[in-house]
């Protein structure tokens, strides 16, 4: 049985998947993606492999997606991440016509038609207050660490408006607010509403539609994907676990395989 | 003799400075912000006071400007750090017609008219890019002190084209380049020239006339001095005093409202009145 592989090196994190013939997921890998990407893709490739208990040899396919996709070496194809996101995200849920991907430093939003192509896109990657960046900034001005910004926000009681104008300037309305005594939960809050609502902006700009599918790192802190829910209202989707971090590595997978039969077939 | 004073909170440092009569700097100083703006505020004064080897009660007017003027509490006025900076280059270089201020968290072009007057300015007011925020993040993010960065930035040969505007991706910017083999005087000089080429967008929305004069906390980046001057094609106005010229701005406005010995105030001059000869 033939296989084929996407990875999705993306500005924060690296993620591999292993697809087999019937486009189901084998194995997977990610890690913080650093600075030397070819290692980090060769990486977590090896990791994917390792996954699904195949050797390199069985893949006969590898798409590469993501900001680094054009500096890996041993790819066969490389698609762009609007393209691997929308046949990811159909994978899993093919009714969905809006995605928002929230990494760490992007945020895209893309509108599908109902074959699957991309209608229309807008993103940003200029202002990091716009993108995950802006969390783990808050997050280091109160003085915690990237993983603890999930736990701080569930233990939130209410929102402190923070105007996210500004990752930087955040920096003296974060301090103003702990000296007056608001909890770093409420602050981290109120950082992640700000970020919901440039997401939402965002999925306007597209004219959004039902069904939403909801990818990225970001997506995995749950308080981020409730409140889009209760903006959204209905027909919203998110892929269960770390697979929400993987619909775009997913994607290339699946392009690799359309790729690799409309070679047999030729 | 009278003296005046003026204290400038920025976004990072703040910085006071006592004129006397006729106006020459009789003491200085200059601290980091911090949390405590109130603090940092009277801390200031007081150095400044220690400085020029007075009693408080010897200074007959204080004025407040920079972001935190709201937050000198002994002051007797606030003017914003726009006129003040204009004053102060005026005064210095009296022929400045326009004022570049770039300060830790902002970066402002003035057109002035000689004397001082303001015609119009503009600055960056939605974010940190372009600011002394970004060279902040670029020496933490190479583990680097601030002083360093000139010194370094001015030995670079093949300036790196920074791409990035945000200062927070700026940061990842400069690692990647680091990763990538780049010499970090090559990465700095780079960065300097980002900075510089956004001031340089800023003076020419208000319009560069000279004599250009370059104020605020980065003046003491010789890099960035050395980078403006290519952009401008001239020699910017910088001396020792560019870092206190809006705290100085606002101990010569200070001046001008200090109580007569009988007790009676001059009107507050406007901003006008103070630079026009009495009539």
């Amino acid at each position: 049985m033939s296989h084929t592989a996407g990875i999705d090196i993306g500005s924060t994190y690296t993620k591999a998947a292993i697809l087999d013939e019937a486009g189901e997921l084998v194995g997977s890998g990610m890690r913080p993606t650093g600075f030397k990407l070819e290692e980090a893709a060769q990486e977590m490739f090896d990791r994917a492999l390792e996954a699904a208990g195949l050797p390199r040899d069985r893949i006969d396919y590898v798409a590469t997606t993501g900001f680094g996709r054009h500096l890996v070496s041993f790819r066969d194809v490389q698609v762009t991440d609007l393209t691997a996101q929308a046949w990811g995200t159909r994978a899993f849920f093919p009714e969905t016509r809006t995605v928002l991907d929230v990494g760490g430093q992007t945020m895209k939003a893309m509108r599908l038609d109902a074959d699957g192509k991309v209608r229309s896109f807008r993103l940003n990657d200029k202002c990091a207050a716009g993108t995950g960046a802006f969390l783990e900034k808050t997050a280091r001005y109160l003085g915690y660490r990237i993983e603890e910004i999930g736990p701080l926000v569930e233990s939130s009681k209410e929102v402190v408006p923070i105007s996210g104008v500004c990752a930087v300037f955040a920096e003296s309305e974060v301090i103003n607010h702990v000296t007056q005594g608001a909890a770093p939960g409420d602050i981290m809050h109120g950082a992640m509403a700000s970020l919901i609502e440039k997401s939402v902006r965002l999925m306007k700009r597209v004219q959004m539609e039902p069904e939403f599918t909801l990818v990225g790192g970001i997506m995995r802190f749950p308080t981020m994907v409730k409140v889009m829910r209760e903006h959204l209202s209905e027909g919203v989707n998110v892929p269960p676990g770390e697979l929400v971090q993987l619909t775009g590595a997913i994607g290339a997978g699946v392009l690799a395989r359309r790729r690799l039969e409309k070679l047999q077939a030729a | 003799m009278p003296y005046a004073a003026g204290v400038d909170v920025g976004s990072t440092q703040t910085k006071a400075v006592v004129v006397d009569d006729a106006g020459a700097i009789a003491g200085r100083a200059l601290i980091d912000t911090g949390a405590n703006v109130v603090r940092a505020a009277e801390k200031a004064f007081s150095l400044a006071l220690d400085d020029a080897g007075l009693e408080e009660y010897e200074v007959g007017f204080v004025i407040g400007t920079g972001y935190g003027r709201y937050k000198v509490e002994f002051g007797d006025a606030q003017m914003t750090e726009i006129v003040c900076h204009a004053r102060g280059a005026a005064v210095m270089f009296p022929g400045t017609q326009t004022v570049l201020d770039m300060g830790g968290q902002d970066t402002k072009a003035i057109r002035i008219r000689p004397g001082g007057d303001v015609i119009d300015f503009c600055m960056n007011d939605k974010c940190a890019a372009g600011t002394g925020r970004f060279l902040q993040s670029a020496a933490a993010a190479l583990d680097l002190e601030l002083a360093d960065l000139g010194p370094t930035a001015l030995r670079g040969q093949r300036p790196v084209s920074i791409s990035t505007t945000c200062t927070v991706f700026a940061e990842s910017e400069v690692l990647s380049w680091l990763a990538r083999g780049k010499r970090i005087e090559d990465i700095l000089l780079g960065v300097h020239r980002s900075i510089g080429s956004r001031s340089f967008g800023l003076l020419r929305r208000v319009g560069i006339e000279n004599e250009v004069t370059f104020t605020g906390g980065v003046t003491r980046n010789e890099a960035m001095v050395e980078v403006m001057n290519d952009l401008l094609g001239t020699e910017l106005n910088v001396s020792e005093e560019s870092h206190y010229m809006g705290a100085l701005g606002a101990a010569l406005f200070a001046l001008e409202r200090v109580p007569h010995r009988d007790g009676s105030r001059e009107p507050a001059p406007t901003h006008a009145a103070a630079t026009e000869p009495a009539s």
